[in-house]
């Protein structure tokens, strides 16, 4: 038994504070299964990474939420299009999921989607990210559902809280709502083919999706860039930048998506349109699933994610270029603001050789991502108890 | 718990800009700032007209200036990004203080720069001026489909109520001595998610008895029939009007 | 004369198999006030969940006026039947106040001057026509209380079915309830843990217990039974 948990039970029993989700029955089990998983193999000492819950808005907070000019106005039209276009079908496909009570029960899970990205947590060197939410929503509750609460919640974002530009909300909506729901719940299903049917495998399978999909959303924006810059930046640099900063982002919201499902699916499970799937035998299972498998897996997953998506743009970055004229990306981007330096002067713009900048920003993408991630494993194996 | 976050921008007054109705304020500022997105980054005089244009409207709404700046501050780490631009950008060209600077990163940096700031200005100045369910409610007149304007008002109507739930659970925890500073303290603050989940999605179908009982039958009843009169639209649109005709001017004069 | 609302052998049991209902019946006379009472658990806000068709019974009948409860006569028994929720917030859900008292007489196919009416009359009925352009969130505890009962006051409900009115009002609160509830000539059955509000407002109580009516009667004789009210973890505090 971890010795925060013990610490808040007997506090329990001496104070008598309402509202705390933890002690019995509940939601305090999941966290202890979760616990104990970690605590296969996990390791002595103290723990010194990463935090979560930073409560002040100030500083610098890692956003995601680009403001107007960001991208091209090309771009901003086009991902608008694709996110109009995608939106409407996730609509239809929400209603039949969803009949009558989409409503309301879309409404108020937007509601909490919202309350829970003010969950924030520093991420690297003083930037800190909050949760985006976009791949817990669809494993919570489906992908057409969870990308449309999530849209709602940035679209309002923007216009009630002047939280990203009103022309950038095409590309907003893309990688903060749909990219996330989506490819979140794309992984997750893949994932979920791989690891048991248990509740472990659900938990695992979340924060394997909830990271790889926060991965996946800063490599579309990377990829919006190079269709719509609006600055000589390079491709590779912008995509090394973001998904670099978005493996660790990923790492947090990881572990708190899944730990947040572990938490529901201890109290309703009914409830996780992602465990549908499961009777109520195999959630009984704890299923001691193969955190070490998780961890790595994930590590393997993203580097992968990582590496085939630049070396398609370093090695062909004729192709993109090809596709970026045949839609007419350049033209309009030429207009506007980025001139011909990302498109053709591709080698000479950035550092000049691009295999070994690459090279050099994966190697050292690799060694921090597992630094954190033995960091974490120390984080969060259980403690020894205290005595008092 | 970031609960400056959930708290809307709305600054009470009583402006002709804050009588106005929403939907003639929602796409007046979209108008506007699709006018600035597109304005060629070397018309700087033009955007010189844009801030004027916004400074006018401040000034008009009574929204206090130091209100506006200090939400800027939301755009502060794209700033940051820009002002790297003359930096890294390619094509070193510029010689100044003993600097090498890129002139195509310079142009990036301002156009980035010029447009997030007044677009943000202009988003601020719209929830500056409409109360957030008026802002739905004007998307509803705008022809956004119901169901989303319905799934926006639900939002709004019960933000405050889950982020007040999540607010007391984390007083109860904070009560308890809970203060997290590692990840490795995340349970709780997970647990405290998946229990404001369970919460929101029981208090869902909660409201959706209520709505039965009510007689809902599946469509929200349309009880919003008023509408903005032509003179309400064209004072709302003279902004963007304007900034097409300096956009024009702009694109011209090059 | 037909009751108000009557209700025989309801039978109702969880999807998890818990058992709520096991065979309940009663009636309220119209323009009768009648407390139900009971400890946590006993199915009370169950059996209120059924009266209006929210919850459809397993086996058993419930009747409002002439009608009995069926898919063709769901729509107008429960614009008949005025469902109060326990909690306000899930209740009113609209922006406004002047848009959650609407929405039960829109639904009903008013609109125009008669919507208006019944907006009107629905605020006016618990004096809070001033709250109209309200937000739902900002109201005082004891005028949410009050602007939940107009909403489904502006349908005009043969009876009213309150559940847990007093919970979290400050005395004020509930003594203005009281005033409010006593003005209305409207069948109403009350589901409160407040005996000292049921003494008060209705002649005749009702205690259940596991999902059976175990007592019915005058609520001053039912509440001076301490045996039974101590059966049925009920308590009559202490009164100085």
């Amino acid at each position: 038994m971890h010795l925060r948990d013990d610490l808040l039970h007997r506090e329990v029993a001496t104070g008598a504070i309402q509202d705390f989700p933890d002690p019995e029955p509940g939601l305090g089990e999941p966290i202890a299964t979760i616990a104990e998983q970690f605590g296969q193999f996990s390791l002595n000492g103290h723990t010194e990474i990463l935090l979560v819950a930073n409560d002040s808005q100030q500083g610098l907070g890692w956003r995601m939420h680009a403001p107007d000019g960001f991208l091209t106005a090309g771009t901003a039209v086009a991902t608008g299009a694709i996110s109009v276009g995608t939106v409407s079908v996730a609509l239809k496909q929400a209603k039949e999921q969803m009949s009558e009570k989409m409503v309301p029960l879309a409404g108020i899970t937007a509601a909490f989607v919202f309350a829970a990205q003010m969950f924030n947590f520093p991420v690297a060197a003083g930037t800190t990210g909050h949760l985006l939410g976009g791949a817990l929503a669809a494993i919570l509750l489906g992908p057409h559902i969870g990308a449309l609460v999530v849209t709602v919640v940035v679209v309002v974002q923007a216009l009630a809280f002047a939280d990203g530009g009103l022309t950038a909300l095409g590309y907003n909506v893309l990688n903060m709502a749909i990219i996330p729901a989506y490819g979140g719940f794309a992984v997750y299903s893949g994932f979920r083919k791989l690891l048991p049917k248990s509740k472990g495998g659900v938990v695992a399978a979340t924060g394997l999706a909830a990271g790889i999909s926060v991965v996946l959303s800063a490599a579309a924006f990377s990829i919006q860039w190079l269709f719509g810059a609006s600055a000589p930046v390079p491709f590779d640099t912008v995509f090394g930048a973001m998904v670099g900063v978005h493996i660790l982002i990923g790492i947090g919201e990881g572990l708190i998506s899944a730990l947040t499902v572990g938490a529901v699916l201890a109290s309703r499970p009914d409830l996780v349109f992602g465990a549908r799937d499961l009777h109520p035998a195999q959630l009984q299972e704890s299923g001691k699933v193969p955190l070490r498998a998780f961890i790595i897996g994930g590590l393997a997953v993203t580097l992968l994610v990582a590496t085939v998506v630049s070396q398609f743009a370093v090695n062909n970055p004729d192709g993109l270029d090809f596709v970026a004229e045949d839609t007419g990306f350049i033209s309009s981007a030429e207009e506007h603001s980025l001139g011909d330096s990302i498109f053709a002067d591709y080698a000479t713009s950035g550092i000049n050789n691009e295999a070994l900048s690459l090279a050099i920003a994966g190697t050292a993408g690799v060694l921090i991502t597992l630094a954190v991630g033995y960091g974490l494993f120390r984080a969060i194996r259980p403690r020894k108890r205290v005595p008092v | 718990m970031g609960a400056g976050h959930a708290h809307t921008l709305y600054v009470h007054e009583h402006s002709l800009v804050h009588r106005l109705p929403p939907e003639t304020k929602v796409l007046s500022a979209f108008l506007f700032v699709a006018v600035v997105a597109i304005t060629p980054r070397e018309a700087i005089w033009a955007f010189g007209a844009y801030a004027a244009m916004e400074a006018a409207l401040v000034g008009f709404s009574r929204v206090p200036v130091r209100f506006v700046l200090s939400r800027l501050i939301a755009v502060a780490p794209f700033v940051v990004f820009a002002l790297f631009l003359p930096f890294i950008g390619a094509g070193k060209n510029i010689d100044l203080l003993g600097f090498s600077l890129s002139s195509e990163g310079t142009w990036a940096m301002w156009n980035i720069l010029a447009k997030a700031t007044l677009g943000a200005t202009a988003s601020i100045l719209l929830a500056a001026t409409t109360e957030v369910p008026e802002i739905v409610r004007g998307f509803g007149r705008l022809r956004i489909p119901p169901v989303i304007t319905g799934i926006a008002s639900f939002m709004i109507r019960y933000l405050e109520v889950i982020a007040g739930e999540l607010a007391r659970m984390r007083t109860a925890m904070t009560a308890r001595g809970y203060d997290p500073r590692w990840l490795s303290q995340a349970r709780p603050i997970a647990a405290s998610a998946g229990t404001l989940f369970v919460r929101s999605y029981e208090r869902g179908e909660r409201v959706y008895d209520a709505m039965l009982s009510r007689g809902y039958n599946g469509v929200m009843p349309a009880l919003d029939t008023r509408s903005a009169t032509t003179r309400e639209w064209l004072g709302a649109l003279a902004l963007p009007l304007l900034a097409a005709a300096v956009a024009l001017i702009a694109v011209t004069t090059l | 004369m037909s009751a108000a609302v009557e209700v025989a052998d309801l039978h109702y049991t969880y999807p998890d198999g818990q058992s709520a209902l096991a065979g309940v019946s009663f009636r309220v006379m119209p323009g009768e006030r009648v407390a139900l009472l009971g400890p946590n658990g006993a199915g009370k806000t169950t059996l209120a969940h059924h009266l209006n068709g929210i919850r459809r019974a397993d086996r058993g009948v419930v009747a409002v006026g002439e009608l009995t409860l069926g898919d063709d006569t769901l729509g107008e028994i429960r614009k008949r039947v005025g469902l109060v929720f326990q909690n306000p917030d899930d209740q009113l859900f609209m922006p406004t106040v002047g848009e959650d008292v609407a929405f039960g007489p829109a639904n009903l196919g008013l609109s125009g001057n008669e919507l208006e009416d019944a907006v009107s009359s629905g605020l006016g009925a618990v004096g809070a026509n001033d709250l109209r352009g309200r937000v739902p969130h900002h109201l005082s505890g004891g005028e949410r209380r009050r602007v939940a009962l107009a909403t489904v006051l502006a349908m005009n409900p043969s009876i009213l079915v309150l559940d847990e009115p007093t919970s979290g009002l400050d005395p004020a609160g509930r003594r203005e309830l009281i005033g409010v509830l006593q003005s209305l000539d409207v069948a109403q059955l009350v589901i409160t843990h407040d005996l000292y509000f049921a003494l008060e407002l209705c002649s005749r109580a009702l205690i259940m217990d596991e999902g059976v009516i175990v007592a019915d009667g005058e609520t001053a004789g039912l509440l001076s039974d301490e045996q039974l009210l101590s059966r049925h973890r009920l308590e009559m505090p202490y009164r100085a």
